[in-house]
């Protein structure tokens, strides 16, 4: 297998997904509309209730929505990852997971593969809400648009990495809600993605303490810094080092020597 | 290579697995690919925790070889399989795809194998032509070649005129015929199939038993077909008669009869697995 093997696989395996999303039109407006709802409609409702003080990116008071825009992105990447668990498990199910498996192409290579799949349909995802949100008040600088592309590859990454290695572990399509309920939903709300961290540690020290370990705190905060022309090297770290474990561990989930996925095998 | 054995499944099936491994190192030394057989399976044993779901089963293909893995639901069949195209690795024993261990050089040994699985596995909102395009791709292809070979293996399946449809609208015999044509693009030379043929109409059926054979007849395709309908199994073919996840019986089919001292294929089978079923 020569290198230009490589980018063939990899790129037939994101012409899939590509393929997969825009034909499944529901999923591209369900895409867009979740974190538009938040936008429009919870933003406005608590934007009265909730202060913002200057804090950084931010150099004067902002409104909420534009608070809580990284986080929606944030969201979209966090669903996105774990949409594409879900069409893992049930491309197992399905057995299509076998046809990916079974390609010459080493297993860590095709998960990547995957991983930079379900990122680009992320990515595109996030920049048509930036659209869509520009005409709604929220309006980074110019070059915002350009810098936050890194940091929804990176951040997009670390989630998809997670998703993998969820997707190693459960077994059936109907654990996918749990997923919800133990994955996202957590995530999401133990994080900055709806309220600055200080007053979550104003209300609660041990909440804070595991916002601050929630390596979705850190993805939303690189996007918020990147989207406005900053760069946040805690946060980036932090995104960096769960994405090496995070893949450590997918790849482990599917190793067909000690993975999880031989254990579930004998229980099926 | 003709040898048969209806060996007792306790007593003399380590004697019969020594001779076969020691033949089958001799065949599969030297330079991979040259003179190795299409498949080699030698002292193969796995299981899940308490389970013991393959215990020392050996066999192997030559080129052009049409054998018939029978064996009930659970005799171990998918295990063999999942073994074999490396969804996990196996414990003991090994697995050679001409030549190369499967354990030790996965991109050649899978490089070289067509499978067609048990569940459907297109893409149902891809058309039959993104799906084989998205399988040419995973292994390598370039795609003005995928484009000329998936015209020919579709042409070949008799579906030219549903290229571009999508895969849910196909029948589900349709569906099957266009998982050979996929299994078959990055031209193999050995295709497995499990259970290939469940759920399909007799028609349907047909048209996979002789495309099949037509491909290890004219283009020396080794394939193994796991089944556990004995209507498969004609008396051209190889049979592997596999029980509780040992191997009972092989052979070319009038040679397995015979050992069995049965009548058919059907008798055969029965008196072997019977005496050992509850």
């Amino acid at each position: 297998m020569r290198p230009i093997h490589y980018y063939r696989c990899m790129r037939g395996i994101v012409w899939r997904e590509g393929l997969r999303f825009l034909n499944q039109r529901g999923r591209f407006v369900a895409a867009l509309v979740r974190p538009l709802v938040w936008l429009v409609i919870f933003a406005a409702g608590f934007r009265f209730v909730l202060g913002v003080s200057i804090i950084p990116p931010y150099q004067t008071y902002i409104p909420y929505e534009e608070y809580i825009a990284p986080g929606l992105i944030g969201m979209i990447q966090l669903f996105q990852a774990m949409q594409s668990t879900l069409s893992m498990v049930w491309d197992r199910e399905m057995g299509s997971m076998r046809t990916l498996l079974v390609s010459p192409l080493p297993r860590w290579y095709l998960l990547v593969s995957k991983m930079v799949a379900t990122v680009a349909v992320a990515v595109l995802q996030s920049y048509v809400f930036l659209g869509i949100a520009y005409f709604w008040g929220i309006q980074p600088p110019p070059i915002g648009y350009l810098t936050v592309l890194p940091a929804l590859i990176l951040s997009g990454m670390m989630l998809s990495a997670l998703g993998l290695f969820i997707s190693s572990a459960i077994r059936q399509l109907e654990n996918f809600a749990g997923v919800m309920n133990f994955v996202i939903f957590p995530m999401f709300f133990a994080s900055s993605a709806l309220y600055p961290l200080w007053t979550v540690r104003e209300a609660n020290q041990k909440l804070y303490y595991v916002c601050m370990v929630n390596p979705f705190t850190h993805a939303v905060e690189l996007v918020r810094f990147a989207l406005y022309e900053q760069f946040n090297a805690k946060a980036c770290a932090v995104v960096a080092g769960a994405l090496f474990v995070f893949m450590a561990l997918a790849i482990l989930g599917y190793d067909p020597g000690r993975g999880l996925i031989v254990r579930r095998a004998g229980a099926e | 290579m003709a040898y048969c054995d209806v060996v007792g499944h306790e007593a003399v099936k380590g004697a019969t697995v020594d001779l076969k491994t020691d033949a089958s190192d001799r065949r599969s030394t030297g330079s991979p690919d040259s003179e190795a057989l299409p498949l080699v399976v030698a002292g193969l044993s796995h299981a899940f925790g308490e389970r013991q779901a393959l215990d020392d089963v050996s066999f192997e293909l030559n080129r052009g070889d049409r054998t018939m893995l029978l064996g009930l639901n659970g005799a171990g069949k998918t295990t063999l399989f999942s073994l074999i195209t490396r969804l996990y690795n196996h414990r003991g024993g090994s697995i050679r795809i001409f030549g190369w261990e499967i354990k030790q050089k996965p991109s050649e040994a899978l490089a070289r194998l067509g499978v067609v699985f048990q569940l459907p596995t297109l893409d149902p909102d891809l058309s039959v032509t993104q799906n084989l395009s998205y399988h040419a791709a995973l292994h390598g292809l370039p795609p003005r070649e995928a484009a000329v070979r998936i015209r020919r293996e579709i042409e070949r399946v008799g579906l030219t005129d549903r290229m571009h449809e999508k895969a849910r609208t196909l029948s589900g015999g349709q569906r099957r015929r266009v998982e050979i044509a996929r299994a078959l693009i990055h031209r193999p030379k050995m295709l497995l199939l499990d259970e290939p043929t469940v759920g399909l109409d007799i028609a349907s059926r047909q048209f996979l038993l002789d495309h099949v054979r037509m491909l290890c007849r004219e283009e020396g395709l080794a394939a193994l077909w796991a089944t556990h309908l004995i209507d498969e199994v004609d008396s051209a073919a190889r049979v592997i008669v596999l029980h509780r996840g040992g191997i009972l019986a092989q052979g070319p089919v009038p040679d397995v009869i015979r050992q069995a001292n049965a009548a058919s294929i059907r008798e055969a089978f029965d008196k072997l697995t019977g005496g050992r079923s509850e």
